[in-house]
């Protein structure tokens, strides 16, 4: 029996099963609450990593499966032009207050992400990986990689940034007086990517539209941006 | 049969924005070469939305399974992160609500600039 169990940990089809499995159970709780605190990938992820501790497998053994589902990450990446695409038509109307928008707000954003590293005290490799926190997950994946930092701790920041963005994100443009549509669509997007949009959806169609464009330029704009204030300020 | 022709121009795409990133050896990653590269490809009308579009959405409504092995791979850091996580936690809130406020503040105040001189 205990022959069997290991061969099967040795296959990647315990990985890649472990994931499918945990994901659906996870899409089901989330859509039995509807809470952002039931994210299917938090969920998923820590019913993996509990069952990894508990049965001491190694993250290797999964990451046999793992390793095929991770290749997608790049085609992912690249798809993601296609709701850009689509999009792109509601950005001619206010390019220059949309682009300048995502630049500022980025840019704020990566350079107190510094700042905070250094109150904290936390080493340059943890601070690398935070940099990428607001961008969508692949996009956030790539620019860790590139920048040498770890990519698992940038999944786990983007995953705190949705949720605090959908929690706080329509509170947040409130008490600052952000009343316009557009510019809430593109706050939320480009501080929590499509956690926050989902919050923004439900706001309005021209803030859900906004949030959806903001996704796609935030991580282009970010692409260049966080190599650039990691090489100026750390 | 349209699906995998669907996948193969995405993942030739995909090849070609790391062959770009490894040849000019620049600093952006190469699959977001790549998602440039689509992008110009559909403003163009080299490549019509319908010969990807199925995939896309297939890959797009599940996008966040494929992040499931880079998330669980959080477990290899728990060394590293050891009595950190509040800190983690904390700039990763605070960081969100600056870039709200930056990012909304400033649309804001370009899109009213605009209106008043039109």
């Amino acid at each position: 029996m205990s022959e069997l169990i290991s061969q099967f940990l040795q296959s990647p089809v315990f990985g890649i099963g472990i994931s499918l499995l945990t994901f659906y159970a996870g899409g089901l709780l989330y859509k039995r609450t509807g809470s952002p605190l039931m994210n299917p990938l938090v969920l998923s992820m820590l019913m993996i990593i509990a069952l990894l501790l508990s049965f001491h497998i190694s993250f290797d053994d999964y990451n046999r499966g793992g390793q095929f589902i991770s290749f997608f990450l790049g085609p992912a990446t690249v798809i993601l032009a296609v709701p850009l695409y689509k999009k792109i038509s509601l950005l001619k109307e206010n390019v220059v207050p949309i682009i300048a928008g995502i630049s500022i707000g980025s840019a704020a954003g990566i350079t107190s992400i510094i700042v905070m590293c250094k109150m904290f005290g936390l080493d340059e490799l943890i601070s690398i990986s935070m940099l990428p926190k607001s961008v969508t997950t692949p996009i956030g994946i790539e620019i860790s990689n590139q920048l040498g930092g770890i990519p698992s701790i940038t999944v786990a920041a983007i995953v705190f940034t949705g949720i605090a963005g959908v929690l706080l994100g329509p509170m947040v443009c409130k008490l600052f007086r952000i009343d316009d549509e557009v510019a809430v669509g593109i706050a939320i997007g480009t501080s929590s990517h499509a956690l926050g949009t989902t919050k923004a959806v439900e706001l309005g169609e021209t803030e859900g539209a906004m949030s959806g464009l903001a996704i796609g330029i935030a991580g282009l704009i970010t692409v260049f941006l966080a190599p650039l204030l990691a090489k100026l300020l750390m | 049969m349209k699906y995998v022709i669907q996948f193969a121009i995405i993942l030739a795409i995909c090849y070609v924005g790391d062959l770009i990133h490894n040849y000019l050896a620049l600093p952006i990653p190469g699959n977001v070469l790549g998602m440039v590269l689509l992008l110009i490809l559909l403003l163009t009308g080299i490549l019509e939305l319908s010969m990807i579009e199925d995939v896309s959405n297939f890959l797009l409504k599940h996008l966040s399974f494929f992040f499931i092995p880079a998330a669980v791979g959080l477990i290899t850091c728990f060394t590293i992160l050891e009595g950190k996580w509040t800190a983690l936690f904390i700039i990763s809130v605070v960081s969100t609500f600056i870039i709200a406020v930056v990012t909304g503040a400033t649309v804001q105040i370009l899109m009213k600039r605009r209106q008043s001189l039109e």
